[in-house]
Order: C-alpha cells, then structure tokens, then sequence
C-alpha cells in the first residue's frame, strides 16, 4: 500500500512540474474492462503504468479494509477504479452499490521476508472484479517470475512460493492461484458474483493517503466517486480483528464475518450447513454456540458441537481452523496455511462465552 | 436487468444446442488445468468427454456450467484419482443446472466424492466412488452428494469407504436413488431433510446402517417427508461405525438394516433384510434436544409391509439392546419402534401426537418410551403381531424432469 501511495505521489509530482496532462496511452481502457472476452494479459487494461505493476494509473484510488480475507499471509495491494462520470452509490448493507464498469483491482504478494515487508517484492498474482453490463466477472492475471508479466488464468494453478515469516521461521506453500468457478465459491450470493470486502462498515477507517491520512469513506466522498454517505462517525464500522483495544468478541465476529460469513450465509455456498457467521446473526445455534454438524463429516474432528461456550479445545470451529487438511479445514479454499493469530483470537472468544445452560 | 439476463439464457441455450460440441480431455501431465478448463469452458450443450486412464489430480474439480454432461469411458477405465489433493473439499463440485456426471471412477477424494449445490436436474449414472484403503475414519464424508438439489437421478453408483454415508441426498426434492450399491461405508444411503424420494432397487451391504431416512434440526428445509423404500436388498450390515463423533451417523448401530428417523409419509416396502445383527427395520424419534420450534423430531404416517426379512436384531449393540433381546428371547422382532409420540417443544412444553403406523410386518416391538429423549434402557416393550391405525396412503411414485428418466432406464 505505501508502495502504491507513493508511486502515486511520484507521478503526481511529476505532472506538477510539467504541467502535462497524462500521456493517453496511460489512460484505464474502460471498454476493455467491460468487453465479453477479458484480456489475455494485465498490462492490456492500463491499470497500472508500468510493466510490474507498482505504479498504479491515477484513475486508481488505493483502499484498506477493516477486517481483510485471510490468504496464507500474503500481503494485499488493493485499489477501486470508476469510470469516468460514474458514481458509487452508498448502501448500508452489503457492498457498497458499484456503477458498472467499475473494477475491483487486487494485488497478491509475499516479501521475502516478513520482518521487512515492504523489500524484495514477489507479485504472484493480480485479481479483477469487474462489474460488467451483465454482472460482476472475476478474473485472475498470474505474474511470471520477471515480475514484468501478468498473464489471464482461468483454470487455477499452483504456484510455489516461500517466505521467512514474521517469526523468522521459512515458509514453503502451494500457493492456490483460483480458477474461475472458485472465485464465485466466496463471492456468490444467490448465486451472483458479488464484491465481498468493499462493504461501508469495513471500508470505515483512515487511510495513510499520500498527502495525508483521510477516512476512507470522506475521501471517495470528496473525490466525487461516492454519494450518499453519512458522516464515517454516524456510519457503521466493521472492528479490526487485530486491534486488541477491541472488544474480542467484536474482533472476533467481524472476523468470521470476512473470513466465513460469504459462504456461511443464508444465500451463500454453505447454506445448508446451517451454521451462519455474518456480522448480523444473532441466532446463537446459527452461530454455532451448541450447534451439532450437519455434514462435517471428519471435519467434525470426533467434537460434538461448533462452539462450546468456554471451551475452544472442544469447539470444531476451532479445529477447522486449524487444520490444513482439504475435507477437514475451513476455508475449504484460499489457504494451505493455518492462521495462527485468528485461531488464538476465536479460540479466546470461545472461552469469552459464558456456559449456557441452552438446548442445542 | 431481468429481460438482458433472460435474452443472454435464451440465446446460450438456443447456441448451445446447435453447436454443441465434444470437449475431449485425456490423462496425463497437466490433467488437473486441461480438465478444469474443460469444465470452465465448456458450453450449454456440451460434453466434457475423458477417454480412458487414470488423471492423477491435486485439487478438486468443479463446473458451473449449465447443461453439460461430464462422462468418462466407464468406472475403472476412467478414474480421477485425488490421492494427492491439496485442496477443496470435493472431488467435483456441480453448480450450474441439468448437468450429467457418468461412467467414471472417483476414488480416494479428500472430502466428499461428488457434490451438487442448489441444481435443478443432477444425474449422476454408472460411477464408482470409492476409497481404496477400505473404511477408515479419514476418508472422505460422502461418496454422492446431491444437497439443496432438485430433480436428482442416481442410478448404477456404487460407493464404499465413505465415513458418512455412501449415497447422500440431503435437503433436496424429487429423488430418485436406484440400482446402485452402497458397501463398506458407515451409512449405504441416507436421505436427509428432503422431500419425495424413492430410493429402490438398491444394495446396501456390509455399512454399519443400510438405509437411512432422516430428519433434522435447524437446516434451511426441514420437514423430510414422502420417501419411498422399496425392493432393495440390505443385507450383512456388519461394519463397524467407523464415522467420526459429532456426526448423526456416529450414533446408528452397528447392524442396523432401515432406519427411520423424525420423518413422515415413509413406506417400507418388498424389501429383502437379513443379516443385521441391530435391527431389521428402526422407527425412532430424534434423540437430542433442539432449539428450533418448527421441527418435528417424531417419525409418522410409516407404513412397513411386504418386507421379506431374514435373520435381523439378534446381537442389537445399542444401548439397552442387548438385554432387550434376553428379554424378548434372545433376538429383537424384525421391525422395532420407540413409541415416542410426545416431545418438549424448544421453550418446555410438551406435546403430544397422533403418530400413524401401519406395520404389517411383524412382530413388532414398541418400546413404549413415551416422551422425546427418554433412553432405550428405560424401554417397556410390547410385542405384537401387527401394528396399524389404518391404511396410510402411498406417496405417489418420484417423476423426475424431462430426459431424466429415460436416462435412468437406458441400460
């Protein structure tokens, strides 16, 4: 994110002291964004302005969310484009309302180490979400290892990848690039592809713009691509999951809301699991407190409920979580790493709840 | 929005049809990406074709695709094998409508063999899902799992090793499950929160249960009822329960041939059970408390008759079981009901049912346990010869969709 900010600053300057407009050949292709067929490389779109992609196009604006995906720790660049005379329109719930041709853009990459995450860059992948006449599209450009390409991947593919973490320990995953039937596992509701981070409650925070930090919200406001937005302080704020001056079933909850909720819904691709974690459940069994699996199967791990108030160790939630075995571990996708620091955090919202003598 | 959407469906469909074309996939390097994008570009109309061999994959497969048939040369010459999956929690996962999946072999997959989520018309012919180390813990939950589908077709699927149940059909409607065999699993077949199922002409063999009609709790379709069971032969259901706790499935006997659990409108009928060492034919109430105030935990308007039953219920190994069958002279009647017909409602009260049986079959044995929960150790039983309140209605047979059917007698 620093990155981008500051390639943007760059180029501002730069622009500044031309008095140039910008070259046409840097221009966002709107059309191809929105044509049937996607293009077959990245660098087509013009979204960024160099070949590697760490600059991005001004028409870019760079964004954070509250709560993010996990995705085996790789860092995320993300960045919203509108067309030109477009708006986003303010919704409450759910994603915010994206004009079409509005474009999603998602950076996915690994330092080579991670007690210094901003040197020796490695790019694996970029994703598009693209609201197109017809409905949002997903597509996933993969990088090669120059680092100069991205090229359309539509059937998945493995990409090894190794890091020191931020332990000081060394990493080797399978990296899991998603084919295109994966990415609508988490980003369908009703079975429509549907954006899943870019909700107002989780774009509700500062963001470290380059010319200074500025709520998210206000920004898009006061650049003229989103209407209708109440004031950040009256609108509702998904927590941080990694802020421990939160509340831990607060930090909890928005995490399962991220990480979970998008199949764990009512319209979702797990809804016959009957277990539902979005922000807005309050229905305790639906939530998992003394729920019974349905159809775990081995992923039940030999417990007997999702949640056992007071008691992580016998609460399958847990255990998915844990596992990295495929049949046993949650998300069933988009990880081959367990997270470590949202297991501690459920498990010690776990033990937060008080027994209840409820029936299950 | 609705009119485009309708314009695009009807022009696919329409191109589909004349255009329709063979997507052929052979094994070999790279079968995981040249099978996936098969499945990805694949279009309405299309067969996704795959000649003989064994396609060593390393992570699961899935299509949204509406209208394809993904067919292989036959179980045993085509075989996706998931020996080394990473990831996905299926070895297929079906999504899109009217999709066909035939004549290949699924084996080893890390969690459920195939599975169709929210698709109306899914058939799936002639395959052999399996794991091949034999039934063990850590295999995959269910060999075929149509959930939340409409107008499901399985027909000649045989499934073993799987820690859940063979052949499950969960919160689904109009079903048909025939001529296929389930064995080695902990469950053969098991329909699930679903409604106008037949499920015929099957072998359920060497499971811990043979068949399975089930009800429960808290899922988005509740109120399983109108399942037909018929001409099948559950026999030797003698493996172990080897589904891990938490599972429904973890609590059925071993040995137990038909099981019905907090259903209505079930008919047991002209089917062959002998060598169950639990129970020929179980009629039981859910037996956990529950937190949903819709749901009915008792079974009602059973019908069993016809049944051709062989030596059943002699070595019962649930709780209570065993001396019941001292009690009752050494082996249990062929068919055994709880007699539950009151049960607490979420908030305490309790309430009480007429539940109707006609249970021609005999002798039968009511346990006479009264109230939801109570244990079968506290059974009062009373054996009689029959068991009727009346002549209950038939459900009228399963119609499946438009070429379904004909799919299914086409062999």
């Amino acid at each position: 994110m620093k990155l981008a900010a500051i390639g943007a600053i760059g180029f501002a300057g730069a622009l500044l002291l031309t008095g140039a407009a910008p070259p046409p050949d840097t221009a966002v292709d709107a059309a191809l964004l929105v044509a049937d067929d996607p293009a077959p490389t990245l660098a087509s779109y013009h979204l960024f302005r160099d070949s590697s992609a760490r600059e991005p196009n001004l028409a870019l604006v760079p964004y954070t969310l509250n709560t993010p995906l996990f995705s085996d720790y790789a860092l995320k660049f993300r960045y919203l484009f509108v067309p030109p005379s477009r708006i986003v329109s303010y919704r409450e719930q759910g994603a915010l309302d994206f004009p079409v041709g509005t474009t999603l853009v998602k950076t996915f990459a690994y330092p080579a180490d991670f007690r210094a995450p901003d040197e020796k860059l490695r790019f694996i992948e970029t994703r598009l979400l693209i609201h197109k006449p017809q409905g949002w599209v997903a597509l996933t450009y993969v990088w090669n290892d120059a680092q100069n390409e991205a090229v359309l991947k539509r059937a998945g593919v493995r990409v090894p990848v190794s890091f020191i973490d931020a332990s000081g320990a060394e990493q080797r995953i399978d990296y899991q690039v998603p084919n295109v039937n994966q990415c609508k596992e988490c980003h369908s509701l009703s079975g429509a592809i549907v954006p899943i981070g870019p909700k107002a409650r989780n774009l509700n925070r500062d963001y470290d713009y380059s010319e200074d930090a500025e709520n998210q919200l206000a920004h898009w406001t006061r650049l003229g691509l989103l209407q209708g937005a109440p004031s950040p302080s009256v609108t509702a704020r998904l927590p941080q999951w990694d802020n421990a001056a939160e509340p831990i079933e607060a930090r909890a909850r928005a995490y399962l809301d991220v990480n979970c909720g998008h199949c764990h819904n009512r319209a979702g691709l797990a809804s016959n699991s009957g277990l539902y974690l979005t922000f807005e459940e309050s229905d305790p069994t639906a939530l998992g407190i003394g729920k019974r699996p349905v159809a775990a199967g081995k992923g039940s791990g030999d417990l007997l409920f999702s949640i056992v108030p007071g008691h992580p160790e016998q609460s399958i939630l847990v255990y998915r979580m844990a596992s990295t075995e495929p049949g046993v571990m949650m998300p069933q996708i988009g990880r081959t790493l367990s997270h470590k620091e949202a297991v501690a955090l459920i498990s010690d919202y776990i033990s937060s709840l008080k027994p209840a003598a409820a029936r299950n | 929005m609705r009119t485009v959407l309708f314009g695009v469906l009807a022009f696919a469909m329409l191109s589909g049809a004349a255009d329709a074309k063979t997507l052929k996939v052979t094994p070999g390097a790279d079968a995981q990406e040249r099978l996936q994008a098969a499945l990805i570009d694949a279009k309405p109309g299309d067969v996704v074709q795959l000649a003989s061999g064994r396609y060593e994959l390393t992570d699961g497969l899935s299509l949204d695709v509406a209208n394809v048939v993904v067919q292989g040369m036959g179980p045993g010459k085509t075989i996706l094998a998931f020996d080394r999956q990473k990831g996905e929690a299926e070895g297929l996962l079906v999504t899109s409508n009217n999709v066909t999946v035939r004549d290949l072999s699924i084996q080893n997959a890390r969690g459920n063999g195939v599975k169709s989520k929210g698709v109306d018309r899914i058939s799936m012919i002639n395959l052999v899902v399996e794991w091949t180390g034999g039934p063990r813990a850590g295999n995959g939950s269910y060999g075929v799992y149509p959930v939340t589908s409409t107008n499901v077709l399985i027909d000649r699927v045989t499934v073993r090793g799987a820690s859940d149940a063979g052949i499950y059909v969960g919160q689904s409607k109009n079903i048909v499950v025939q001529n296929s065999r389930a064995e080695y699993n902990v469950a053969g077949i098991e329909i699930e929160n679903s409604f106008n199922a037949d499920v015929h002409d099957n072998v359920s063999t060497h499971n811990a249960g043979g068949i399975l009609v089930f009800d429960l709790p808290g899922l988005p379709q509740m109120g399983g009822h109108s399942t037909r069971v018929f001409h099948n032969e559950v026999v030797d259901n003698d493996t172990p329960n080897f589904a891990p706790k938490g599972n429904t499935v973890a609590g059925v006997p071993t040995g137990t041939g038909i099981m019905v659990m907090a259903n209505r409108d079930v008919h047991v009928f002209d089917n062959h059970l002998d060598g169950n060492a639990s129970s020929g034919v179980m009629l039981v109430a859910y037996l956990n408390t529950f937190t949903d105030p819709t749901y009915n935990p008792l079974p009602r308007d059973i019908s069993v008759h016809g049944n051709l039953f062989g030596r059943n219920g002699y070595a019962p190994v649930w709780k209570g079981g065993a001396e019941l069958a001292t009690a009752l002279g050494g082996s249990l009647p062929p068919v055994l009901w709880d007699g539950i017909t009151s049960y607490p409602k979420p908030d305490g009260q309790v309430v009480s049912e007429a539940v109707h049986l006609s249970i021609s079959d005999g002798p039968v044995v009511n346990l006479a346990l009264k109230l939801q929960g109570t244990p079968a150790t506290k059974a009062d039983p009373v054996v009689t010869k029959t068991l009727s309140d009346g002549n209950l209605a038939e459900p009228a047979p399963v119609v499946l969709a438009g070429g379904q059917m004909e799919m299914g007698r086409a062999h």
